[in-house]
């Protein structure tokens, strides 16, 4: 089992979506067990991995886990099935599998029209999302990339709110638009792979060796592999999203059904993250140590992290308000990465999965007053807590969560975050420092208007407490919120080894500004590079 | 030595009670509750004087003289490994790391001790004081949930997890303001409260990561070695930078100028809350943190003049706003910032001692003084304003005399627990660096003043003069149950004799509150000394022996303007009967200035938060936030949509062209053409052949008669 262990995991929904295709669309009750219960055992077929990977975490490879060889699997193309993991990766899936089992049980009522596709889109989806997570070969990693585009595009579409296609459609093709050129950047990584060693592959770790050594090449040198920085980081950017490539998000959420913002704002968002993490950083090391490109990064990263809490301050509609959150929390994220060191890195990584807890719990959170009442409009609500203790009192444990109060999940990361830039340039981490403010400003603006003060809206009178179902999908989180905030430490551990590598990789490449420097310190050696990169410009 | 190696069991405990609280609270009698909540303070309290004692034996003169107690729990951020590391100023490389570690030393000891006490005392007069109110367990829970805080600020080892206190305290403090949830005026308190405490903390967290890029690390004894140990120059501009931005976070959590805003209206909360969280205690946590950063701030004598500068101006400010207010819990809360404003001049000047000396002597009255003010309230069915009040003294014995003694002793008469803090704190401004303070002595001074103006005020207005209530309150003004009387006199108790352990050596005492602090304090004469500054010490040392008779004369001006206060207040308040008049009043825009609290409030509104327009500009947060959303909607959004519609566009005109010109004119085009010539061509051939024999026959026809007639 340990040798297929990833593909058990990653197959498990799939499974359940094929199963689902021959019962009667009919039988409601039989589809919702169905799918919760392939949901609940994708989670529990994950669970194993946690031992295992903890058993194997000090080996000094890089990635764990590995199934397949490269070019296995269309070898005329140079495709594989390679999948293999690392900290970063494992971590991102068990989030993904617990989130995958919560936003399933959670839709049980929500959902009463075409249950079947619902439950056979979301798992599809599922398995899309694990394989990115665990894909080391691109063109699988692409597969898997554009396979999670479609179920989430009809999810939307079809389950949605009153704007649905509107918001379907933009996040379609902004995603998609930052795709086509993240694919013409594979292609040309690909490429070169080839024109350096003969061969063609898309095998991850092969084109980790080449791919650095773009920024030095003289036929294309620093110029052209900022251009390729920029391929992928459109596509990353616009998934996260970044500042200024943020605005499909609140429509998305906006419109998508409950379940579908837990999954697009925990694991989607994290895609782009991941995707800097696990190619931007490692690919084009001299461009982000050598170029003005990391201050951008950096930049955008302060402004999201200020003006998403500036905006979700104004919001009048709750899952707007989240939405916007969202936007503020993934500046942390992409803060933390381009800060380049172990500690932002590892602070990255353990705040997005704190934001997976938080805001997709936040998202929860709306979705129950949302099925009451079908508004999220703040003002229609009001007194609340006296309606509905218990949901208040995880609202406002979710609520500190999200705003990093100590002991909770969302401090650890944070702090992790704003020393690891602080140490970098403290200017980056007294700029980051804001946000912290603001988010309390926003989240306790809208707790006391939703949940304080009398009922004065009679329609919120009759609203009955949490069910045991719904108590049910909360429970798991905050039991992860006090872990992470009280003992993060087998967190740290997990990390500690592959945030090293990378900023090992990022900061003393194998090859790249050195040899560029070499080149550049002989005279002749710098008139062959001018030359020949005006010959690659011919 | 189980009580100090299980001193991390104290702050364990309430955060057990608080759990209950949280789970089973509900369901509980209200006995239960209370036999939980107090129960587990009771047991704090006995653990802490326990650990304390048994701190004092293990500290004394042998291995571990004059040490701080250390206990590690387990690494709480970070890994053991040390692979995780961040470089640090000079280029090293520096472990991440935070352990769930306590610490006990003289410091942390006088914070234990009266936190627990106190926070016991309130604990059992809140179980009378709220007897009648819902959500009892509730409001348990969160006390417990506070001292749980509390006391990890207090006894935590290094800054991050006292930063997890200290945040936690705002929390509580967050929750206990907003208790009565459905008053928005209450909620409004407490966000304001968590969000400006927020400020601070920002501040904190930045001051923190200066420090670990400095020294490498956060633990306490780390830093004060390293501070310790010369490498760092008096005025090295990173230390300044991180004591300056600690102090923010202070000024915060202590209501300073200019982040002092959310104190008073934090006296929404029920009193006795007031009395734990904004008097005794939380709000001291920004001297505590202070004092325990001494080392760092010896090393920077800007962020020294800072603190006293600020503190001194405070204390005068809030000072002068107490005179005039008219809400027995409001004059309550400006003087507590007011006094906090002592204990910052005091620390800014370096006389550490004095100022903790204050905050522990301030800890008893103040919130014998806030419990008195709860006592009246509940007798006068929660009439708050002292217009409405009057000739109390014989109906509440018990609270008249016990809040009296609470007045002496802040307003600094003699020998009551606020004459020897205060007289100490006003002694070290006038004497310390060879009285380069003295400008802020005056300042003091006239604060002490004001204080002892404003407290006899308070008491006059309240027990003393007409009775001016309805008729109705009139009727059922009683004396609390023993609950809530019995920590009055336990407390009043402590205002007496509280200021005892500071006996000054003028006064032919020992100090033994200074000597006890000794060990933590101390060390700022050794880096003076590391420093070359010695000449200073020793000047320093004799102009204090030489000034003995200074100090007395200071005593007598102290209780001169003590005792002028009084007078003052006794002459205008004593008979105070419907409709009296304020003396300051007779100047009508300063009256209206101090009434309405030098308008600050408004003032942040019209320029911080934004919550005011000024015209028609809205600024502060509010203002970005209103031009963020408009920015995010129309222009970026705009640009997408933009994209998008521009994308329709070419695409209707591709299809229209498509249409109209390639399809039409380019290839229909010639077809139309083609089926135009045709058309004549097509006349005749339409396929009936009966046209086609017509055709030929006539045709036929035709060429016959042709033939035949040519």
């Amino acid at each position: 089992m340990q040798n297929h262990i990833l593909s058990i995991i990653l197959f498990t929904p799939l499974v359940g979506a094929l199963v689902l295709l021959f019962v009667p669309k009919e039988n409601k009750d039989a589809i919702r067990w169905i799918a919760n219960l392939f949901a609940l055992g994708g989670l529990l077929v994950s669970l194993p991995l946690v031992p295992m990977f903890w058993s194997q975490m000090q080996s000094a490879d890089r990635f764990k886990f590995i199934e397949g060889v490269p070019n296995n699997w269309i070898p005329s193309i140079g495709a594989g099935y390679v999948i293999g993991i690392d900290g970063i990766s494992f971590l991102l899936i068990m989030l993904t599998t617990l989130l995958g089992w919560i936003s399933i049980l959670s839709s049980w009522t929500a959902i009463e029209t075409r249950v079947k596709e619902y439950y056979v889109w979301f798992l599809i989806l599922q398995t899309g999302m694990l394989g990115v997570f665990m894909a080391l070969d691109f063109f699988l990693f692409f597969v898997f990339w554009e396979a999670m585009l479609v179920p989430m595009y009809l999810l939307i579409g079809i389950w949605g709110g009153p704007r649905k296609l509107y918001a379907a459609i933009k996040f379609f093709l902004y995603t998609l638009a930052g795709s086509v050129l993240m694919l013409l950047g594979i292609l040309f990584l690909y490429f070169h792979h080839h024109a350096l060693t003969g061969i063609y592959t898309f095998s991850l770790t092969a084109l980790y060796e080449t791919a650095p050594k773009i920024y030095s090449d003289p036929a294309y040198g620093p110029g052209i592999a900022t251009l390729l920085f920029f391929a992928f980081f459109f596509a990353f950017a616009i998934k996260v999203p970044m500042f200024p490539f943020h605005t499909w998000l609140p429509d998305a959420h906006v419109e998508a059904p409950t379940a579908g913002s837990v999954i697009l704002a925990g694991v989607l968002l994290k895609m782009g993250t991941y995707g800097f993490i696990r190619f931007s950083l490692p690919f084009f090391p001299d461009v982000l140590m050598h170029t003005k490109v990391r201050g951008w990064m950096i930049t955008l990263s302060i402004i999201a992290i200020i003006y998403g809490a500036l905006v979700s301050l104004m919001q009048k509609d709750m899952k707007k308000l989240v939405a916007y959150s969202s936007v503020s929390h993934l500046g942390f994220c992409t803060l933390g990465i381009f800060a380049l060191t172990p500690l932002g890195l590892s602070g990255s990584v353990l705040q997005q999965i704190n934001h997976g807890i938080s805001t997709g719990a936040l998202f929860l959170i709306v979705g129950i007053l949302y099925e009451r009442r079908h508004t999220r409009e703040i003002a229609e609500y009001g007194g609340i807590s006296n309606v509905m203790p218990v949901y208040a009192t995880i609202t406002m444990i979710m609520f500190l969560s999200s705003m990093g109060l100590p002991l909770l999940n969302g401090f650890v990361g944070e702090f992790t975050i704003l020393q690891g830039t602080f140490m970098e340039n403290w200017r980056w981490g007294a700029w980051a420092v804001p946000g912290v403010v603001l988010a309390a400003a926003y989240l306790l603006w809208l707790y006391q208007r939703v949940f304080f003060g009398p009922v004065t809206n009679p329609k919120n009178e009759k609203l009955h407490d949490l069910t045991p179902r719904e108590v049910l999908t909360f429970v798991p989180l905050l039991i992860m919120a006090f872990w992470i905030g009280l003992y993060p430490k087998p967190f740290f551990e997990i990390l500690e080894q592959p945030v090293n590598q990378i900023v090992q990789d990022v900061r003393h490449p194998r090859s790249g500004a050195a040899v560029n420097a070499a080149l550049q310190a002989t005279p002749p050696a710098t008139a062959a590079v001018t030359a020949s990169s005006t010959r690659g410009k011919n | 030595m189980f009580f100090l190696s299980h001193i991390w069991l104290i702050p364990l405990l309430p955060a057990l009670g608080a759990a209950i609280m949280f789970f089973f609270g509900r369901k509980l009698q209200k006995a239960t509750v209370s036999a939980v909540c107090v129960g587990s303070i009771v047991l704090a309290f006995i653990m802490a004087c326990g650990a304390v004692w048994q701190y004092s034996a293990w500290s004394s003169p042998g291995e571990h003289f004059h040490q701080p107690y250390q206990t590690i729990l387990y690494t709480w951020l970070g890994t053991d490994t040390g692979h995780l590391t961040y470089t640090t100023h000079d280029g090293a490389q520096a472990p991440f790391q935070a352990d769930a570690g306590f610490l006990l030393d003289p410091l942390s000891s006088i914070w234990l001790l009266f936190v627990t006490g106190v926070g016991m005392l309130i604990h059992i007069y809140s179980t009378g004081y709220m007897a009648h109110e819902s959500g009892y367990y509730r409001f348990f829970g969160y006390l417990n949930l506070f001292m749980f805080s509390m006391l990890t600020l207090i006894l935590a080892n290094n800054y991050v997890l006292m930063f997890v206190g200290w945040e936690g305290v705002g929390l509580c403090s967050y929750l206990l303001i907003g208790f009565y949830f459905h008053r928005k005026s209450a909620t409004d308190a407490g966000n304001k409260a968590f969000i400006v405490n927020r400020i601070g903390d920002a501040g904190f967290l930045l001051g923190m990561f200066f420090i670990a890029w400095n020294f490498g690390s956060l633990r306490f004894a780390d830093v004060t070695q390293l501070a310790h140990s010369g490498r760092f120059a008096i005025g090295d501009p990173y230390i300044t930078a991180a004591t300056l931005l600690l102090f923010v976070g202070a000024c915060g959590k202590s209501a300073q100028l200019p982040l002092y805003i959310w104190l008073p209206d934090a006296m929404e909360g029920p009193t006795p809350v007031s009395a734990l969280i904004h008097a005794a205690t939380m709000v001291t946590a920004g001297v505590y943190m202070v004092a325990r950063s001494n080392a760092l701030f010896v090393l920077a004598p800007a962020s020294m003049k800072t603190v006293a500068i600020v503190g001194a101006l405070t204390a005068i400010f809030a000072a002068s706003i107490a005179l005039v207010q008219n809400d027995i819990k409001r004059v309550l809360a400006y003087s507590t910032v007011s006094q906090l404003g002592y204990m910052f001049l005091a620390l800014g000047v370096g006389a550490f001692a004095a100022g903790v000396f204050h905050v522990f002597t301030h800890a008893f009255f103040k919130a014998l003084l806030f419990l008195g003010a709860g006592s009246v309230i509940h007798s006068m069915s929660g009439e708050q304003d002292m217009r409405n009040m009057g000739d109390l003294g014989h109906r509440i014995p018990i609270t008249h005399r016990t809040m009296f003694i609470a007045t002496l002793a802040i307003a600094g008469i003699f020998p009551f627990a606020g004459f020897f803090s205060k007289d100490a704190i006003l002694w070290e401004t006038w004497s310390r660096e060879g009285g380069a303070y003295r400008l802020l002595w005056y300042v003091g001074y006239a604060t002490a003043l004001m204080t002892a103006f404003y407290m006899f005020r308070l008491m006059y207005l309240t027990f003393h003069g007409r009775p001016r209530m309805s008729h109705d309150a009139e009727h059922h003004i009683h004396e609390s149950p023993v609950s809530m009387t019995a920590p009055l006199v336990a407390l009043a108790l402590c205002a007496i004799v509280a200021g005892w352990l500071g006996w000054p050596h003028s006064l032919g005492g020992s100090d033994r509150f200074t000597a006890f602090l000794e060990p933590v304090f101390a060390t700022e004469a050794n880096v003076l000394q590391q420093q070359g500054r010695t000449t200073q010490l020793e000047a320093g040392a004799k102009e204090e022996e030489r000034n003995t008779t200074g100090e007395w004369v200071l005593m007598g001006l102290s209780l001169a303007a003590a005792g002028l206060g009084w007078g003052m207040a006794w002459r205008n308040y004593r008979h105070a009967d419907k409709g009296y008049t304020e003396p300051i009043a007779a100047v009508p825009p300063v009256y209206n200035t101090l009434l309405n609290k030098y308008y600050v409030d408004e003032g942040y509104d019209y320029v911080f938060t934004g919550r005011r327009k000024l015209g028609n500009a809205r600024l502060g947060v509010l203002g970005l936030g209103e031009g963020s959303s408009w920015f995010d909607v129309h222009i970026i959004d705009g640009l997408v949509n933009g994209a998008g519609w521009i994308t329709r566009l070419t695409a209707t005109i591709s299809s229209w062209w498509d249409k109209w010109i390639i399809d039409g004119i380019g290839v229909n085009g010639p077809a139309i053409l083609a089926r135009m010539f045709s058309y004549p061509a097509r006349l005749f051939e339409w396929g009936l052949v009966q046209w086609y024999a017509l055709v030929m026959t006539a045709g036929l026809v035709g060429f016959v008669f042709y033939y035949v007639y040519h």
